[in-house]
C-alpha cells in the first residue's frame, strides 16, 4: 500500500478526479443506524456514536445505493469521513474504527470501581418515597457488621480496577459512622500495601453532620454526597423529618460542610417525586443559589413508588414536561455566561459530541451493574446495584448474587452473574438493536424487571426507553436549532470527559 | 538573509564543518578562522582553516583556506558552517536565532500542491546525514529548539533514527520539532522503532489537509496519503510519540475545513497541538496560486468555528502565518510569531501599527501576495 520511497517520479499537478480512488461508485455500507426526527430531519449514528442530521429520505438513498458521488459531493464526503460508508470492503482505516470504539468502550477496562456499603438501614428520617430504611435503634439487625466489612473490604481489593471506591449509604451512614471510621481506616491501610487508589464516599442527609465528623473526613480525604430535592416546601415534603426541617439541616449542613472540606467536596443529588414535577424551575434555581456547578435531574425511581407499565407512561410524560422546563431555565444561567450543567444531558452529550464515554450504570452498555458497582448490603447480602438491594427490601431477590460469605469468582462470575450478562447489552436487545441512539443509552435489567416483570424487557412501551429516546432526540433539537446550545453543550460534554 | 556564501578554496577535501570565529584566542580544531581584512599571521595552533574575504592569498602551512568571499557580514561567532570543496559556505546554525532547522532531504514522497520547498528526486541523503554528523556534537547544549525538515525526513530509512539518536545523546536539553508527512508510520514498525528511543522532547509535526480523502490526497497530490497519513498518526500514538497535526489554509482546505476540526477531536483526540497555518506564497505556491489562492479575510468565519471548536474542547490551537489586522480579536489570542527571523518581514503600511509589537507579520515572499485587508492599528 505504501510508496514510501518513489521512483523516478513526475512532478507534474494532477487533477483533483485523478484522486479519486473509486471511480465506478460503488460502494460498501458500514454499520449505522437511523431515526426519524420530523417530518423534514432524519439523523444516522455509526457504530461509535458520530451522527448526521440528513433531509427524510437521504438514508434510503443511501442504503438503496442512489448516491450520486458528483452531485452530492459533501455528503458523500461525510460518508466516507465518518465511518458511515465505505469504498472498499474493509475500509481502510478501520484500525481507527477498532481504535474509536474501544475508546467508547474503555468503561469495561477495569471492570467494577464503585463498591457500596450498606453501612446502616437505620434512619432518623421517614420519607415517604423510601421503603427501605427503619427507625430503630437496633444495631445488631441493622448495621452492617465489622467482620462483613472486613469480607466486604477484602472482595472490593479483588476488584482487577487499580483504583476503587467505597461509598458509604444507608438507610443513614452516619448512624454508624464508628463503622465508617473502622472501614475507612482498614481499607486504607490496605489501598497502601497494594498500591491501589482509594475514593471514599460518605452519602447522608447531613442532619448530623458535625465539625468532629468533618474533621475526620478532611483528614481522611471523604467527600460528602447528599440529598437536596429542591426548595423547602418541596425538599421537607418529600423528605420528612419528625420534629425538625430536613432543608435547614441539609443546607446547614452543605455550608458546613462546604467551609471545612472545600466547596468541591460536597455535592448533591435530588429525587424527582410527582411533588417535583410542579416546580422545575424553583429545583433548578434551588441549586444555583446554593453555589453548585449543576444538577442532575433524576427521574422518578419506580422502586419506591412500584410503577405499574400502564401508569408509567403518563408519567414519564410528566417527567419529561419537568425535565424540558428544568432545562430551560439551566440554559438561561448558561446564556447569561454562567457555567452550570444538567447532568443526565451531561453525560448523553458526551456519548453524542466526544470520541470519550462515561460510565453510568443504566446508561452504558454492557451495563455498570457488576462491570462497575456491586453493593454489599448491611446484612452481608451483595447485589448488583443499589435498586437490587432495595426490591429485596419487597422480598425481590432477583438481583441477589449471594453474600459476603461467597467466593469472589462465583459472585461476580457466578450463574446468578451469567443470567443477567445475556441480557446487560442493548446491542443484543430486541428493540435496542436497532435503535440509532444506541450508542448513547443503555441497558437497563433491574429496572426491566422492576416495571415489566422480566429482565429482558419489552421496548414498545418501556418507560427507561421512552425517557431517554426523548431526551437524546430533545438534546439533538435543541443542538441543531440554535448554535449557542450547541457551544453551551460542547462545553458540558467537555467539562465531563477532561 | 543570507544563508550561504561562496568563495575560491584551496586544501578543501570533501565538506568541512566547523564553528566560526574572528577572535584567534577561541580557535579550536573545530572552528575557522575568519578574515575581514588582512592578517599578517595566522596562529601557530591546530585550528580548521580559514575563511577569507582577501582576493588573494597566500598558503603557508598547508591550511584549508576559501579566499576572495564577498562578505562574511551575516556570520557570527559562534555560527556554524559547511564548507565545500567548490569553495560553497553553508550557514547550518547560527547561534542568536532560536530558528535553527537540520534539512534532512530534499526528496519527498508527496508534492503539495503549495510546498514551500518543492522537493528535488536526486539521493542527498548521504550528504546531508554526514553534515549532520559533523554538526549535532558542536551545537551549543542549551540550544533550545531545533528543527528537522526536509523534503520528507523519514526517507532517510535507517539514516533517519541514527540521526535523531546522535541528537538525543549529544543535545539532551533541546526540543526537536521534526516535520513529516507521516506516511511512513503507516507501517507500524516504523512507530515503533520511533517509541523506542523514548525521546520525549521530540514533536512531530504533520500536515491534515482535510477530513476526506480526495481532498487532502489532491492538496498533497499523491494516491493513498490521506490514509498512510492518519494511519500514521494513530500508530504513533500508539507509542506515545508527542503529535502537532498542522493545516494550511488555502482554496483547497477552507471548504471542509469545520469539518476537518471535528474529525481531528473524533479521531486524533490525542495530538497535543493543531497548527492552522496562512499560505506561503514561495515555492510551488506561486504556479498553482490560481487553485490555492483565497484572501485569508474572507475564510475568518470557518477558521474561526474551527479554531474555538477544537480550544473549545480543550484542545492547544495555534494560527500561524497571519497578520492580527486580518483576525477578528475574539482569535488574537490563538495567534503566534510563527515566521522565523530570517523570512520574517512587514509591508510599509505596517511602520505606523500600534500593534506590531506583537504582531507575527509576513513572510518576506508574501510581500508579494497577501490579503487586500492589511491596515495599520492607529490607537
Amino acid at each position: 500500500m505504501i510508496d514510501a520511497i518513489p521512483d523516478k517520479i513526475s512532478r507534474k499537478f494532477k487533477e483533483k478526479d485523478q484522486f479519486d480512488l473509486n471511480r465506478n461508485s460503488q460502494y460498501y455500507l458500514l454499520p449505522f443506524r437511523f431515526h426519524r426526527l420530523t417530518d423534514e430531519k432524519e439523523i444516522i449514528v455509526n457504530e461509535v456514536g458520530d451522527y448526521l442530521i440528513l433531509s427524510n429520505g437521504t438514508f434510503e438513498s443511501i442504503v438503496k445505493r442512489k448516491l450520486d458521488k458528483e452531485k452530492d459531493k459533501d455528503l458523500y464526503g461525510d460518508l466516507i469521513a465518518n465511518f458511515f460508508i465505505s469504498e472498499e470492503l474493509i475500509p481502510p482505516l478501520i484500525d481507527v474504527l477498532a481504535t474509536r470504539y474501544r475508546t467508547k468502550k474503555l468503561f469495561l477496562n477495569y471492570f467494577t470501581g464503585l463498591h457500596i456499603f450498606v453501612i446502616s438501614l437505620r434512619c432518623e428520617h421517614t420519607c415517604h418515597y423510601c421503603q427501605v430504611s427503619r427507625v430503630t435503634q437496633n444495631r445488631d439487625l441493622y448495621d452492617m457488621s465489622l467482620s462483613n466489612i472486613d469480607k466486604g473490604i477484602d472482595i472490593m481489593f479483588k476488584s482487577p480496577n487499580p483504583h476503587v471506591t467505597m461509598e458509604f449509604q444507608g438507610g443513614e451512614a452516619l448512624l454508624a459512622f464508628d463503622h465508617i471510621k473502622y472501614a475507612v481506616e482498614k481499607a486504607e491501610q490496605i489501598a497502601i500495601e497494594i498500591g491501589k487508589g482509594l475514593t471514599k464516599v460518605i452519602c447522608t442527609n447531613l442532619a448530623l453532620i458535625n465539625e468532629e465528623i468533618l474533621e475526620y473526613c478532611k483528614e481522611h480525604d471523604i467527600l460528602i454526597s447528599t440529598s437536596l430535592d429542591g426548595p423547602k416546601y418541596v425538599h421537607d415534603k418529600n423528605r420528612n423529618k419528625p420534629n425538625a426541617s430536613s432543608y435547614e439541616l441539609a443546607i446547614k449542613g452543605i455550608e458546613l460542610s462546604r467551609k471545612l472540606l472545600g466547596h468541591d467536596r460536597v455535592s448533591a443529588l435530588m429525587t424527582t417525586t410527582k411533588l417535583s414535577l410542579d416546580y422545575p424551575t424553583e429545583i433548578v434555581e434551588e441549586y444555583f443559589n446554593l453555589g453548585f456547578q449543576g444538577i442532575f435531574l433524576r427521574n422518578i425511581s419506580p422502586y419506591g413508588f412500584a410503577l405499574r407499565t400502564d401508569t408509567s407512561k403518563y408519567e414519564t410524560e410528566k417527567f419529561l414536561a419537568f425535565y424540558k422546563k428544568a432545562l430551560d431555565r439551566i440554559l438561561e444561567y448558561n446564556f447569561s455566561g454562567y457555567h452550570f450543567t444538567e447532568d443526565l444531558a451531561k453525560i448523553f452529550l458526551t456519548k453524542i459530541l466526544t470520541p470519550f464515554n462515561v460510565g453510568f450504570v443504566d446508561l452504558q452498555s454492557p451495563a455498570g451493574l457488576i462491570n462497575g458497582v456491586i453493593v454489599f448490603n448491611y446484612d452481608g447480602g451483595v447485589y448488583a446495584t443499589d435498586e437490587s438491594r432495595m426490591l429485596a427490601e419487597q422480598k425481590d431477590y432477583t438481583f441477589k448474587l449471594g453474600t459476603l460469605n461467597d467466593d469472589y469468582n462465583d459472585l461476580f462470575f457466578g450463574r446468578k452473574a451469567q443470567e443477567i450478562a445475556q441480557l446487560w447489552a442493548n446491542e443484543a436487545l430486541t428493540g435496542c438493536s436497532e435503535c440509532a441512539f444506541q450508542q448513547y443509552c443503555g441497558a437497563d435489567p433491574v429496572h426491566n424487571h422492576a416495571t415489566q416483570g422480566d429482565m429482558y424487557g419489552y421496548r414498545p412501551n418501556s418507560d427507561f426507553c421512552q425517557k431517554n429516546m426523548e431526551i437524546i432526540r430533545y438534546l439533538i433539537e435543541l443542538m441543531e436549532s440554535d448554535s449557542r446550545i450547541k457551544r453551551i453543550f460542547e462545553s458540558w460534554a467537555k467539562t465531563a470527559t477532561h | 538573509m543570507l544563508l550561504r556564501t561562496k568563495g575560491k578554496p584551496i586544501n578543501i577535501e570533501g565538506h568541512l564543518v566547523g564553528k566560526v570565529t574572528r577572535n584567534p584566542d577561541l580557535l579550536d580544531e573545530n572552528s575557522f578562522l575568519l578574515i575581514d581584512s588582512f592578517v599578517s599571521e595566522l596562529p601557530s595552533k591546530n585550528f580548521m582553516g580559514v575563511l577569507s574575504r582577501q582576493d588573494e592569498y597566500e598558503v603557508k602551512n598547508g591550511e584549508n583556506v576559501v579566499f576572495k568571499i564577498p562578505t562574511l557580514d551575516h556570520l557570527t561567532d559562534g555560527d556554524i558552517v559547511s564548507v565545500g570543496n567548490d569553495g560553497n559556505i553553508n550557514t547550518l546554525y547560527r547561534v542568536n536565532s532560536f530558528h535553527n532547522t537540520l534539512l534532512a532531504t530534499e526528496r519527498c514522497n508527496s508534492n503539495c500542491l503549495m510546498c514551500s520547498q518543492p522537493p528535488r528526486d536526486k539521493n542527498d541523503i548521504p550528504i546531508h546525514y554526514q553534515i549532520h554528523k559533523k554538526l549535532i556534537p558542536l551545537i551549543p547544549k542549551d540550544c533550545f529548539e531545533l528543527g528537522i525538515s526536509g523534503g520528507e525526513p523519514t526517507l532517510m530509512g535507517n539514516l533517519f533514527f541514527d540521526l535523531l539518536s546522535q541528537i538525543k545523546a549529544e543535545l539532551p536539553e533541546t526540543e526537536i520539532h521534526v516535520l513529516t508527512n507521516g506516511r511512513t508510520f503507516a507501517w507500524n514498525h516504523m512507530a515503533e522503532r520511533l517509541g523506542e528511543l523514548d525521546y520525549r522532547r521530540l514533536m512531530l509535526g504533520i500536515p491534515v489537509y482535510a477530513d476526506y480523502y480526495q481532498v487532502h490526497d489532491y492538496i498533497v497530490q499523491a494516491e493513498n496519503a490521506f490514509y498512510q497519513t492518519i494511519l500514521g498518526l494513530h500508530n504513533l500514538a500508539r507509542y506515545n510519540q508527542r503529535l502537532e497535526v498542522r493545516v494550511v489554509l488555502h482554496k483547497q482546505s477552507i471548504p471542509r475545513l469545520t469539518r476537518l476540526a471535528k474529525y481531528i477531536y473524533k479521531n486524533l483526540p490525542f495530538v497535543e497541538h493543531v497548527t492552522f497555518m496562512g499560505l506561503e506564497f514561495v515555492g510551488y505556491a506561486p504556479h498553482n496560486i490560481d487553485k490555492l489562492w483565497i484572501d485569508p479575510f474572507d475564510y475568518q468565519n470557518e477558521l474561526g468555528e474551527a479554531v474555538e471548536f477544537l480550544a473549545g474542547q480543550g484542545m492547544h490551537v495555534s494560527i500561524y502565518n497571519t497578520p492580527l489586522c486580518i483576525l477578528p480579536e475574539n482569535l488574537w489570542k490563538y495567534a503566534r510569531k510563527s515566521i522565523s527571523d530570517w523570512k520574517n518581514d512587514y509591508l510599509p503600511e505596517c511602520a505606523t501599527c500600534t500593534k506590531l509589537g506583537e504582531c507575527g507579520g509576513l513572510f518576506t515572499w508574501n510581500l508579494k501576495k497577501h490579503s487586500k485587508h492589511i491596515h495599520p492599528f492607529t490607537s
